[in-house]
């Protein structure tokens, strides 16, 4: 099994998983809803585009890595508008973001 | 190589049940939304590397496309019903 193909692929699968592991520990963390949509939307999408990659490059040249690839295009695309169409929404329904003044200020309004 | 997407796949079940705390806690309906959007993400990755852990890779790659679409057209319209007046009840 070519050695070096595997090692990328571990580097890259393993590095995603990080990424994803930062995004879910954002989620608890962060104070307010539209800071937690940060870490939602942009270290997932980053996560699962260096899973996704990993596994092209484990793939090699097929059919496969090419559909591999438009999921990674898809979900490049999509997984922002989703957050930012939830969070336009929230704004619209009236939950107010946290400003730096009141503490728990977005959290009961 | 099988076992490292094994293990891969286990470490991503892990990260899958920390969104689910925030699910359940979540002050707010859409802190609820962010967490389930954030595991049907994550659960596209999971499928994927379990399509290549069964070897069936083809079949599974097919579930995960379908699986990202309906993820995406599902928060869009929940995005959209809950940003109309028709909903009354405040955030």
């Amino acid at each position: 099994m070519l050695e070096a193909q595997s090692i990328i692929t571990i580097l890259f699968v393993s590095l995603g998983i990080i990424f994803m592991l930062v995004g879910s520990i954002g989620i608890l963390r962060l104070p307010d809803f539209y800071s937690r949509s940060h870490a939602v939307s942009k270290s997932d999408t980053l996560g699962v585009v260096f899973v996704i990659v990993g596994l092209i490059i484990y793939e090699g040249f097929t059919l496969s890595s090419g559909k591999l690839f438009l999921i990674v295009l898809f979900i490049a695309l999509s997984n922002p508008i989703g957050t930012h169409a939830l969070a336009r929404a929230a704004l619209k329904k009236g939950l107010k973001p946290l400003l730096h003044d009141d503490k728990k200020g977005g959290e009961t309004s | 190589m099988e076992n490292f997407f094994l293990y891969s796949a286990v470490v991503l079940t892990i990260i899958i049940a920390v969104p689910l705390i925030r699910v359940v806690k979540g002050p707010t309906l859409f802190d609820r939304l962010l967490a389930t959007n954030a595991i049907a993400t994550k659960t596209i990755v999971l499928v994927c590397l379990i399509g290549f852990l069964f070897g069936r890779i083809d079949m599974f790659i097919d579930i995960t496309l379908a699986y990202a679409i309906l993820g995406f057209i599902g928060v869009l319209a929940i995005a959209k019903y809950l940003s109309s007046p028709k909903v009354r009840r405040n955030a």
